[in-house]
C-alpha cells in the first residue's frame, strides 16, 4: 500500500512526492533525459516547432474572440474588425500567419535533418513515422485555416483542393458534395473547417505532439555521426562526475540552455518577419472577397505544398492525381526503403550523398515552379523535376542496398 | 469462469460496436449537404437577347454556367491537340429558337476552376493548370479529362431552365454528350 505521511506539509515537496511521484517525473523526463554532445543547431529545431506551435495557438485565441465564421461576415471580421479595430489585433494575425508559413520551413528543415542525419533507423522508424502523421495534420490545420479568412484565394483553393477527393475518372462528386456539404464551397463547408482548424485538428496536433516526444524517449536522439552510444554507460559517467569524457549531457538544463540559445536567435529572426515583413505570408490576392463566380487568374496554394502542386501539373487528371497521392504518402515509408544498416550523415554514405542532395534539390525546383505560370519552358522543367521526383524513390532501394558499410566514429 | 467472461466480453463488445456504427451514420449524415442546399432551386435564363460570341455567366446551384450563342465560324486559332473542327459543327450544342447556343458548367473538368473566354480565339483557356477547351467545350489541351459538362436543362421557346431535364437534354443525355 501506498504510504502517506501524516505530517507532511500539504504541497511540501514531500507531500507532492507521495502523491505524483515528482522527483521521478523530473528525473525520467529531464534531468536524467541524455542528449548526445555531438550534436549540432539543427538539433533545436524540434523545440523551436514546438515553441512556434505554442504562438499559433495563443495569437489563434485572440483571433478566436473576434473571427466570424459565417459565408457574409468571415471576410470584414478579418479584415476589417482584428485588423482595424481589435487593439493589437493585427498582431495577433501577423504572429498568426507568420508562424503558419515559418513553421512549414522549420518541419522541412527538420525533415531534412532527419534525413541527412540517417535519423529514422534502428530503433527510430516510430519517430520518423509519428513526424510525418505531424506533417500531415499541420498540412490539415493549415489548409482549413486558410479557408477562413473566405479570400478569393481561400475560396478557389477550398475549390480545388476538395476536388481532388473526386479521385479523377472515379468521379466521386457525391464524396466532394459530402466534404463541402454543398455543390461549391459555402457555409456548410467554412463551418466544418472552422470546427476542425480550431478544435479538432489541434487535438490531434497535440497528442501527435505527445506521442512524437514519447517515440524519441528510448531510442534517444541521433547525434552527428550516427554513432550508437550506450547511454547508461555514457550517464554513470556523467553522474560520476567525469563531465568531460562523457559522450552525453542531461537534457535539462544542460541541453534546454542551448536550445534556449537557438530559440533566442530564431525568434529574432521570428519577430522581425512579424514586425517589418509580414507581406509574404499575406498573399494580396486573399484581400480580395470570395467570388464564386471569378476564378483568380492564377491559383496556387501557400509556398509549402507547392513542390506536391507542381507534381500535379504536368500529366494528364488520372495519372496526375496518382503521382500526387504518391508524394504525399512516399515519404511515410522512408525508413523501410533505405535499405542500408547504416545510420551515418549522407556525406559518408557515397550513393545516398547524391540522391539526398538531388532529392533536396529537386523540391526546391519543384517549389519555384509551383509558382511560375504553367507555359512553355516551365511546363518542361516542371515535368522533368516531377519524373526526377518519381524516379528518385523508386531508385532509393537500389542505391542503399549497394551501399558499403561504413563505420561511424567510434 | 473464462466463458462467463467471454461472453460479457463479446456482449460489452457487440453492443458497443453497434454504438459506434450507429454515432458513425449520425455522424456522417451531420456532414451531408443539408435539405435547402439540396433542394437549390432552377435558373431560368433568357437567351431572346444573347449576342453573338459574347460569353454570359448564369449562376445555378452555386456553380456559374457558361452561355454562348456560337457563331457560324467558330473555329478555334490552334488546337494543341489537333481537333481544330469549327465549334458550330458540334453536337454539344443546344437549338434555341433557330440560335445555336453552347450552354455549360463553367467549372474546368479537371480542379474546378473557371476557364477564360477568348472570343478573337474562339476557346476558353484555364488558367490554373493551362487546359483549353474550344467555344464547344471539347478539349483542345489536357489535363481536362473530359468536355465542359452540359448542365439538365428544358427548353421553353427563346428561354432554358437550367436543372429540369427536357426532352432534349435526355436526347443528348442517351448520346453521351452531357458529361
Amino acid at each position: 500500500m501506498a504510504h502517506f505521511d501524516p505530517n507532511a506539509r500539504p504541497f511540501s515537496h514531500k507531500w507532492m512526492n507521495e502523491r505524483l511521484a515528482v522527483d521521478t517525473l523530473k528525473r525520467v523526463l529531464s534531468t536524467e533525459y541524455w542528449i548526445p554532445k555531438n550534436i549540432n543547431f539543427l538539433w533545436a529545431m524540434g523545440m523551436i516547432l514546438a515553441a512556434t506551435f505554442g504562438l499559433l495557438l495563443i495569437s489563434g485565441i485572440f483571433l478566436l474572440m473576434y473571427y466570424i465564421p459565417d459565408t457574409k461576415q468571415a471576410f470584414d471580421s478579418v479584415n476589417y474588425t482584428i485588423m482595424q479595430e481589435v487593439g493589437f489585433g493585427w498582431l495577433w494575425r501577423h504572429i498568426h500567419g507568420v508562424a503558419a508559413s515559418v513553421v512549414f520551413l522549420i518541419i522541412y528543415i527538420h525533415m531534412f535533418t532527419g534525413i541527412y542525419y540517417g535519423s529514422y533507423k534502428k530503433g527510430r522508424e516510430l519517430i520518423w513515422l509519428s513526424g510525418m502523421l505531424l506533417f500531415v495534420t499541420f498540412s490539415a490545420e493549415a489548409f482549413s485555416g486558410y479557408l477562413l479568412p473566405w479570400g478569393q484565394m481561400s475560396y478557389w483553393a477550398g475549390m480545388v483542393i476538395t476536388n481532388l477527393f473526386s479521385a479523377g475518372s472515379l468521379e466521386l462528386n457525391g464524396l466532394v458534395e459530402w466534404i463541402r456539404g454543398d455543390y461549391v464551397p459555402n457555409q456548410a463547408m467554412l463551418g466544418r473547417f472552422f470546427m476542425l482548424h480550431v478544435l479538432l485538428m489541434p487535438l490531434i496536433i497535440i497528442g501527435l505532439i505527445v506521442l512524437h516526444f514519447g517515440t524519441l524517449r528510448i531510442p534517444h536522439v541521433n547525434n552527428q555521426d550516427g554513432e550508437e552510444i550506450d547511454f547508461e554507460a555514457e550517464a554513470e559517467k556523467w553522474k560520476a562526475g567525469k563531465r568531460k569524457e562523457s559522450k552525453v549531457i542531461p537534457f535539462n538544463p544542460v541541453f534546454l540552455s542551448k536550445d534556449t540559445f537557438v530559440l533566442g536567435v530564431y525568434f529574432i529572426f521570428f519577430f522581425y518577419l512579424v514586425f517589418y515583413h509580414f507581406n509574404f505570408a499575406m498573399d494580396p490576392v486573399n484581400f480580395d472577397p470570395a467570388n464564386p463566380l471569378k476564378t483568380p487568374p492564377h491559383i496556387y496554394p501557400e509556398w509549402y505544398f507547392l513542390w506536391s502542386y507542381e507534381i500535379l501539373r504536368p500529366f494528364s487528371k488520372d495519372v496526375g492525381l496518382i503521382w500526387f497521392g504518391f508524394a504525399q504518402v512516399i515519404f511515410f515509408l522512408l525508413p523501410f526503403l533505405d535499405r542500408s544498416p547504416n545510420v551515418a550523415p549522407a556525406n559518408r554514405r557515397r550513393p545516398f550523398r547524391c540522391w539526398f542532395w538531388l532529392l533536396l534539390i529537386d523540391m526546391i525546383g519543384l517549389t519555384i515552379l509551383g509558382k511560375l505560370p504553367p507555359q512553355g519552358i516551365f511546363t518542361t522543367f516542371g515535368t522533368i523535376f516531377a519524373y526526377l521526383f518519381i524516379a528518385l524513390w523508386f531508385a532509393l532501394p537500389f542505391i542503399t542496398k549497394m551501399e558499403k558499410l561504413v563505420g561511424g566514429k567510434k | 469462469m473464462s466463458n462467463r467472461r467471454d461472453f460479457m466480453g463479446m456482449a460489452l463488445g457487440a453492443f458497443t460496436g453497434l454504438g459506434a456504427l450507429g454515432a458513425l451514420y449520425a455522424a456522417k449524415r451531420t456532414w451531408d449537404p443539408l435539405p435547402s442546399v439540396k433542394a437549390a432551386g432552377f435558373t431560368t435564363v433568357d437567351l431572346s437577347s444573347a449576342q453573338e460570341n459574347v460569353l454570359y455567366t448564369e449562376m445555378w446551384r452555386g456553380k456559374p454556367v457558361f452561355v454562348i450563342k456560337v457563331p457560324k465560324n467558330a473555329k478555334p486559332n490552334s488546337a494543341p491537340n489537333g481537333r481544330d473542327e469549327n465549334a458550330y459543327e458540334d453536337k454539344r450544342l443546344i437549338t434555341v429558337g433557330g440560335d445555336k447556343f453552347f450552354i455549360a458548367i463553367g467549372l474546368c473538368t479537371h480542379l474546378g476552376c473557371i476557364p477564360e473566354y477568348f472570343p478573337d480565339k474562339h476557346k476558353f483557356i484555364c488558367a490554373c493548370h493551362g487546359g483549353q477547351f474550344n467555344a464547344a467545350g471539347e478539349v483542345l489541351k489536357a489535363p481536362p479529362p473530359s468536355p465542359l459538362k452540359i448542365p439538365p436543362f428544358k427548353i421553353e421557346g427563346k428561354k432554358v431552365i437550367l436543372g429540369e431535364e427536357g426532352p432534349e437534354y435526355k436526347k443528348m443525355k442517351a448520346a453521351g454528350l452531357v458529361a
